[in-house]
């Protein structure tokens, strides 16, 4: 099985000079391919600054940093974006445009990648809008959909172009227990289909049980990097 | 260029749809635009219109070269110079006729509302055409008795009862330096912003009606050139020819002179010209709000797209694209509107005011520049779409 995500020793300060905080304690994690992974802690712990980190939204500063075959570790802006290509996004807020349709959402998505033609982002885009659901709401408006529709568009746009890995924001926070547990199943059985890697941070424990493995942070240090799900 | 074309295609045209999205927000957006346009419009409308009406008697003069006085300003302070000069010219070859045109103003009592006013008077000899107009050249005979005079159908002020008798072919007499002035005819120059209304008289009547003129002092002197001749080159003849204290024009020139005048020398040419960069400033502050405010509202939405990993060029392309679209689709009614605001102030100023190409083109590159330079002001705000935020 081969590894996606490979932190090593990584420290991460917010503020400058005497009013240098540090956040983050000697990380270490290493995630395989496939792998769904969900990261749980207090507030404050420093759950998503690890997570911007890893989803290069901000730039390490010391230690090592690997996700999908690139180090992350002291990447230019540039590189950071490029590597952000490879990722999927799913937000607390559903963060969709307001002025764009549920597929028209989901098409920025793929608009990014310009080996995908034209015609293509068309029936991807209505094909993923289809598999969470919304096969009947492609053109409505994020104003004209419910909370967990929302977030379903959200997934779609975020799994669309078939990245190898997810990022996730507690991606349940808005949302009622049933539209939450049904957003995490899709979330799971659309990963397994394309064999991707998610990263989810949550405080939801109705969810847990989707996880491959979950860590645990605390002031910002791992505290338990292996705990297999039996063992809750 | 193909490939460009297929990314175009590709290409989720998100400023027209944000745009669009907010209907109120386009509709306020395009009002401002267009009023910006209207102002610009009608400043540059009102500064052509103060060169073609003030150019226009220059214009129609029946001249190849023009001698002035070299203390001349422009058509209504025109100054004098000697007669002898005239004569003069005739001695350089290629000249042909050289005629005096004299030209005062006058205080006159309008025919109809019997109370003072102030038109230009302009005397020559009946003949000698001193005018390419047609309607002035074949009432000559008219001028040839003492006290008539031509009057300007383009006449600001309240002329339209003397109009309709003139039409009619009936005299109308009016009073001026203590002679009785018969109106016979009607000729077409218009006012301008030195003269509400032009006379052509005789150079006799104009003697009469301003004895203090020297007949001998003439205001300009217009020669005609023999068929063929070169205007440049026989002005060069004159110029070393005649002494110092005459200045010797082409008519080209002396179109030139005058608008020179009214651009430089007259306050009004500046007041136009800063009427339209305000009018550009406005633009640029309403089209900057518009936008400034739709980046603010998709901030979020923007920080998603670079966590999405979108470049930030792509975010100005985008801000850019509605800045575009506003120049375009705002000028449509910004120049549709002032074809009838030129329309009324032509028939409130009786000066020559309308649309011309070059000027709305001028207006719609001015429009885009303006879009162009709020858009970029606009842009600054995207650098704090950050998508660390996002999480």
């Amino acid at each position: 099985m081969t590894v996606a995500i490979t932190v090593q020793n990584l420290n991460h300060y917010f503020g400058q000079g005497q009013l240098q905080k540090q956040v983050l304690f000697d990380i270490n994690l290493e995630i395989n391919s496939g792998e769904i992974v969900i990261m749980t802690g207090p507030s404050g712990s420093g759950k998503t600054t690890l997570l911007t980190l890893v989803g290069g939204l901000r730039s390490a500063q010391s230690g090592s940093l690997n996700v999908l075959g690139q180090e992350l570790a002291g990447a230019t802006a540039k590189q950071l974006t490029e590597a952000r290509r490879h990722h999927g996004y799913i937000f607390q807020a559903h963060n969709l445009h307001s002025s764009l349709t549920a597929i028209q959402n989901v098409k920025m998505g793929l608009e990014l990648h310009p080996a995908v033609s034209l015609t293509e982002i068309q029936t991807r885009a209505t094909d993923m809008l289809e598999q969470v659901g919304l096969g009947d709401h492609l053109h409505d408006y994020p104003d004209d959909l419910s909370g967990g529709q929302k977030q379903r568009v959200a997934i779609a746009r975020a799994l669309v172009s078939h990245p190898q890995l997810v990022l996730a924001d507690e991606p349940t926070a808005a949302l009622d227990s049933k539209s939450g547990r049904d957003v995490v199943t899709l979330m799971q059985t659309l990963a397994k289909e394309q064999g991707c890697t998610i990263l989810l941070v949550t405080h939801d424990n109705r969810i847990l049980d989707v996880a491959d493995r979950i860590v645990n942070m605390e002031d910002g240090r791992l505290t338990k990097t292996a705990l297999a799900l039996t063992e809750i | 260029m193909i490939k460009f074309i297929q990314q175009l295609q590709r290409r989720t045209p998100l400023g027209w749809l944000q745009l669009s999205h907010e209907r109120g927000r386009l509709v306020v957006a395009l009002a401002g635009i267009a009023f910006a346009d209207v102002l610009m419009f009608m400043q540059l409308g009102f500064q052509a219109s103060l060169y073609d009406s003030n150019t226009r008697v220059d214009r129609a003069m029946a001249a190849d070269i023009i001698l002035l006085s070299p203390k001349a300003l422009n058509l209504q302070n025109l100054s004098t110079f000697s007669r002898r000069r005239l004569l003069q010219a005739l001695d350089v070859p290629d000249v042909q006729a050289a005629n005096a045109l004299y030209i005062n103003s006058l205080t006159w009592r309008n025919p109809q509302t019997r109370l003072n006013a102030t038109v230009q008077v302009l005397g020559f000899d009946p003949d000698q055409p001193a005018f390419n107009l047609p309607q002035v050249n074949q009432q000559l005979d008219k001028l040839k008795l003492p006290d008539t005079v031509l009057f300007d159908r383009g006449a600001r002020g309240e002329y339209a009862s003397v109009i309709t008798q003139l039409d009619q072919n009936q005299p109308v007499t009016t009073e001026a330096e203590g002679r009785t002035l018969t109106l016979t005819g009607l000729f077409e120059l218009g006012a301008s912003f030195g003269a509400d209304a032009n006379l052509m008289t005789s150079d006799q009547t104009f003697q009469r009606l301003f004895p203090r003129r020297d007949a001998a002092s003439v205001s300009l002197g217009l020669l005609r050139l023999k068929p063929g001749a070169d205007p440049d080159q026989v002005a060069a003849a004159l110029k070393s020819h005649l002494p110092e204290d005459v200045l010797v024009l082409t008519a080209a020139e002396f179109v030139q002179f005058e608008e020179n005048y009214w651009k430089t020398a007259s306050p009004v040419g500046f007041v136009f010209g800063l009427g339209t960069a305000m009018a550009f400033v406005v633009g640029v502050v309403i089209v900057y709000q518009v936008l400034s405010t739709d980046v603010n509202a998709h901030l979020k939405e923007y920080a998603t797209f670079k966590a999405m990993g979108y470049h930030n060029g792509y975010l100005l392309s985008v801000v850019f694209e509605e800045a575009m679209i506003l120049a375009f689709v705002g000028f449509i009614p910004g120049a549709i509107l002032p074809l009838g605001l030129y329309a009324l102030a032509a028939k409130a100023t009786a000066l020559p005011i309308f649309m011309t190409v070059s000027r709305a083109l001028l207006v719609l590159t001015l429009t885009v520049v303006m879009c162009i330079l709020s858009g970029a002001i606009a842009t600054r705000k995207l650098q704090s779409a950050d998508p660390a935020d996002m999480f």
